[in-house]
């Protein structure tokens, strides 16, 4: 079974981009565009491993962990947020949120891949 | 999508709806219309350009989108008002930024001068604030881990390699989760496991804290670990391992240095790379009694239930995809549109022959064939429709590269100018919203630069100091009409008669009237203005953009009101590739007349029709005299005009208003018709706008009314040309 990957991101080139970095990884990839599309496309589903950017319309990284851990399924599911923001303080809110790393654009494509291989079950 | 290149055209399309969204958010606070949601989005435009652009190592770009978004983050932060300053620096700063993604597209390096200004600028609205210095840090942490961040890591890989050859290290490893890591979703077992994976791993598990089952909470984190770990990798390497966990666990990392005879590492790095390839299927060697055992059996409990709850919801999720589709939108290569657009013209051109055919083939009438034909008919023209629904697009984007424009302009000119813009979503076709770009640039430079006053001079004439430009689109029977009007001082014909005169375009006695005075502006090598400014002068005229708007079907026409202002107004045809038109015989050619110019049509009683001496005659319509043209006459088809009593008369008129009567001997039918155009073909005919080719086969011309009527109707020297002959 390869490892499936749900990706969130408004940036329909970082979508394109994380497509291609994780099917190449060998993983499944789904793509969300904002984080109450994550949630809608992520009910039904169950990922190994969830990406996630912070500065989205609609609803933002933030509300999406926290949608995420609110579901019982979802609980401890990995969720990696990938995000140009570097702040301190905004680590600190996504972690408080739930999201169980943290890693800053643009990826490097091996340690993204290998970001997830380390926090999948 | 499939390969980076391919992602980087993505890129800069995105970039083009995204600096669309910013220069519109921006325009929208300009105009007091800016809520918090309109200030997150752009500042969200412009983090996404920044994203992708750090993405494809476009260093100059995000760069200036860093300190852009710095500034506007401060904005979003209610720390820097939006003042009309700051608006103004920001709509330069959109601008520049567009520059710069235009020049990354075309792989072409801007020189520094283009944003140094404006960095300055926006560093200056940063830095006065007083969040400053943490802004600064966070600012430089971030430009550090751009670009470079890849490279570094590539090097330390490589010198990972090296060391492993050379020597190994053994570490010793005290780690205690707390509850907050396991909420996270992150997991000692997979921390051991990446462990394992660098080296020799020995695992002894504090199990000490455990306390009694009534008071334990499943949740908890009782467990302690120390590992020893035998590896050629670096410290670093290992706290990478802890780097998502470091806030939630405490950690300590001793080095131990080996003896230097040991050749076990080497062994040991032999034996670990099955361990790596399998880490993910099996429990960690060496790791495993201490990680399967204790807290974990909760998280496991809760895997399995999850593992249980995976399997129902599937036809939701098909359900989710579905709508996905539904209100997507894609993107399309244009060439196919084009061959799509090329194709339906051809299908309307067979089925018009098809109906000929099955005419002539003589069936009754309320035949099913012909009924069939019919829907035929009307499917083709739906089809035709909706593919030119494809290459419709809102003027929007136009419209909003003229804001820029004007930007530009006032600045240079040092005038206060306002742009109004209107029906921005009125859809024409690509090609001509392509086409238009350059003449609208040049009309709204004309607006600014000649239109315009100083803003002394308003003030002097008792107008507010701030010049408006407005910008309107516009459905108008059939056409597209774009208007760019000032409230100028209008066009000085006094000035414009001398100068003409002077360029020896118009004599001394010449009786001109105002509009004529006013379209002399069009005349080629006409300029107003006396000395070259840096704005308009660049040796382009109106004439230029006259014959421009001309290339695509359109007519330009102009209206001026003294100390009131000017209005150019552009009408285009909505598509340029098929025609409505009225099928005529002329001569017993067939011709094509536009039913977009006619008004309506008419048989002649002998009481309308009036000679004004000379050969020129004129039909009253309604108590309006009109000037009548033979078309067989203008077309050079013959020489002695006909009857109008015999013919058919076609009561047209000119975007501009001006009437005419053409006489024709009879009308065929009304059907559209698929342009084919001359000048590509064959050259520019007077009178002839376009060809077409008929059911039958046949080719027609279409006839240029406008052309006629500027002509008055006088033969032109057609006859020597031997398209005279159709078909």
């Amino acid at each position: 079974m390869p490892l499936s990957v749900l990706a969130v991101d408004d940036s329909r080139t970082m979508r394109e981009m994380l497509r291609l970095a994780l099917t190449e990884a060998g993983f499944e990839v789904s793509l969300a565009d904002d984080g109450e599309h994550g949630l809608e496309v992520l009910d039904g589903m169950a990922p190994n491993v969830i990406i996630t950017d912070i500065n989205m319309p609609i609803m933002d990284g933030f509300g999406f962990i926290e949608g995420v851990r609110r579901s019982a399924e979802h609980r401890v599911t990995p969720i990696l947020v990938l995000t140009t923001e570097s702040a301190p303080e905004l680590k600190m809110r996504a972690k408080n949120a739930g999201a169980t790393g943290w890693i800053v654009k643009p990826f490097d494509k091996d340690k993204l891949v290998d970001a997830i291989k380390r926090v999948a079950a | 999508m499939d390969s980076m290149a391919d992602i980087k055209q993505t890129f800069f399309q995105e970039c083009d709806d995204l600096l669309g969204e910013l220069e519109s958010g921006l325009l929208d606070m300009e105009g007091g219309d800016g809520d918090s949601e309109t200030v997150a989005a752009i500042f969200r435009a412009v983090h996404s350009i920044k994203g992708g652009a750090g993405a494809f190592g476009l260093d100059n770009l995000v760069a200036f989108a860093h300190i852009f978004e710095t500034t506007l983050d401060e904005v979003r932060a209610d720390r820097l008002e939006a003042t009309p300053d700051v608006l103004s620096v920001l709509l330069r700063s959109s601008d520049v930024l567009a520059d710069l993604v235009r020049a990354a597209q075309n792989d072409e390096e801007l020189g520094e001068e283009v944003t140094t200004g404006l960095v300055e600028e926006l560093s200056a609205f940063v830095g006065e604030k007083a969040g400053a210095p943490d802004e600064a840090a966070a600012a430089g942490g971030e430009d550090i881990s751009f670009a470079p961040l890849g490279t570094a890591i590539d090097l330390d890989d490589v010198f990972g390699d090296l060391d492993s050859v050379e020597e190994s290290q053994r570490f010793i490893i005290k780690f205690r989760p707390m509850p907050e890591l396991y909420a996270n979703a992150n997991e000692t077992v997979l921390l051991m496991r990446n462990l394992a994976a660098m080296g020799e791993v020995n695992v002894a598990c504090d199990e000490s804290q455990i306390p009694t089952l009534d008071v334990l909470d499943p949740e908890g984190a009782y467990l302690s670990w120390t590992i020893t770990v035998q590896t050629s990798n670096s410290e670093a390497e290992l706290l990478e391992i802890f780097e998502f966990v470091e806030d939630d666990c405490t950690l300590e990392i001793k080095s131990e240095e080996l003896p230097d005879d040991t050749i076990e590492p080497e062994l040991a790095d032999d034996e670990t790379i099955p361990a790596e390839e399998e880490a993910s299927h099996t429990d960690v060697e060496g790791g495993k009694d201490g990680v399967t055992s204790g807290d974990n059996t909760a998280d496991k409990d809760n895997v399995v239930s999850l593992a249980e709850k995976k399997e129902k919801p599937t036809a939701t999720a098909q359900a989710s995809k579905e709508k996905d589709t539904s209100d997507a939108t894609i993107r399309v290569n244009l060439g196919r549109i084009d061959r799509l657009v090329n194709l339906v013209g051809e299908l309307v051109i067979n089925q018009a022959m098809l109906t000929q055919g099955v005419f002539d083939a003589g069936l009754e009438r309320g035949d099913s064939v012909e009924a069939g034909l019919e829907e035929l008919k009307q499917l083709t023209r739906e089809i035709q429709d909706s593919v030119m629904a494809i290459r419709a697009q809102p003027v929007k984007a136009l419209f909003q590269r003229m804001s820029r424009i004007v930007r530009e302009a006032a600045r240079a000119t040092e005038k206060s100018v306002h742009l109004v813009m209107e029906g921005e979503m009125t859809e024409v076709d690509k090609t001509v919203v392509e086409r238009l770009a350059d003449p609208l640039t040049h009309m709204i430079r004309n607006a600014v630069d000649h239109g315009l006053e100083t803003s002394e001079t308003r003030i002097a004439n008792g107008k507010p100091a701030e010049g408006t430009v407005s910008l309107t689109a516009a459905h108008r029977s059939g056409r597209v009409v774009i208007e760019v009007c000032d409230d100028g001082a209008g066009i000085n014909r006094e000035r414009v008669r001398s100068i003409a005169i002077e360029k020896g375009l118009i004599s001394e006695e010449d009786k001109l009237s105002d509009s004529d005075i006013d379209n002399l502006l069009f005349m080629p090598g006409f300029s107003t203005v006396s000395k070259v400014s840096n704005l308009s002068g660049r040796g382009v005229g109106m004439d230029v953009v006259k014959r421009a708007i001309q290339a695509v079907g359109g007519k330009i026409s102009i209206s001026s009101q003294p100390g009131k202002g000017s209005t150019f107004s552009i009408s285009l045809p909505l598509t340029l590739a098929i025609l409505d038109g009225m099928v005529v015989d002329v001569a017993e050619q067939t011709l094509v007349v536009p039913l977009t110019a006619i008004v309506e049509t008419l048989k002649p009683m002998p009481s309308d029709i009036h000679d004004l001496g000379a050969g020129a005659k004129v039909i009253s319509i309604r108590g309006e005299f009109i000037p009548i043209i033979d078309a067989g006459i203008s077309m050079g088809y013959r020489t002695e005009p006909t009857d109008p009593l015999t013919g058919v008369v076609l009561s047209v008129e000119t975007e501009d208003g001006a009437r005419a009567a053409v006489i024709v001997d009879s009308i065929q039918d009304q059907r559209q018709v698929v342009i084919k155009s001359l000048e590509e073909n064959y050259g520019h005919v007077d009178s002839v706008a376009a060809a077409t080719i008929l059911g039958d086969g046949r080719i027609a011309l279409i006839l240029d009314v406008d052309s006629i009527i500027d002509r008055g109707g006088s033969a032109v020297s057609f006859h020597e040309n031997s398209l005279a002959a159709t078909g």
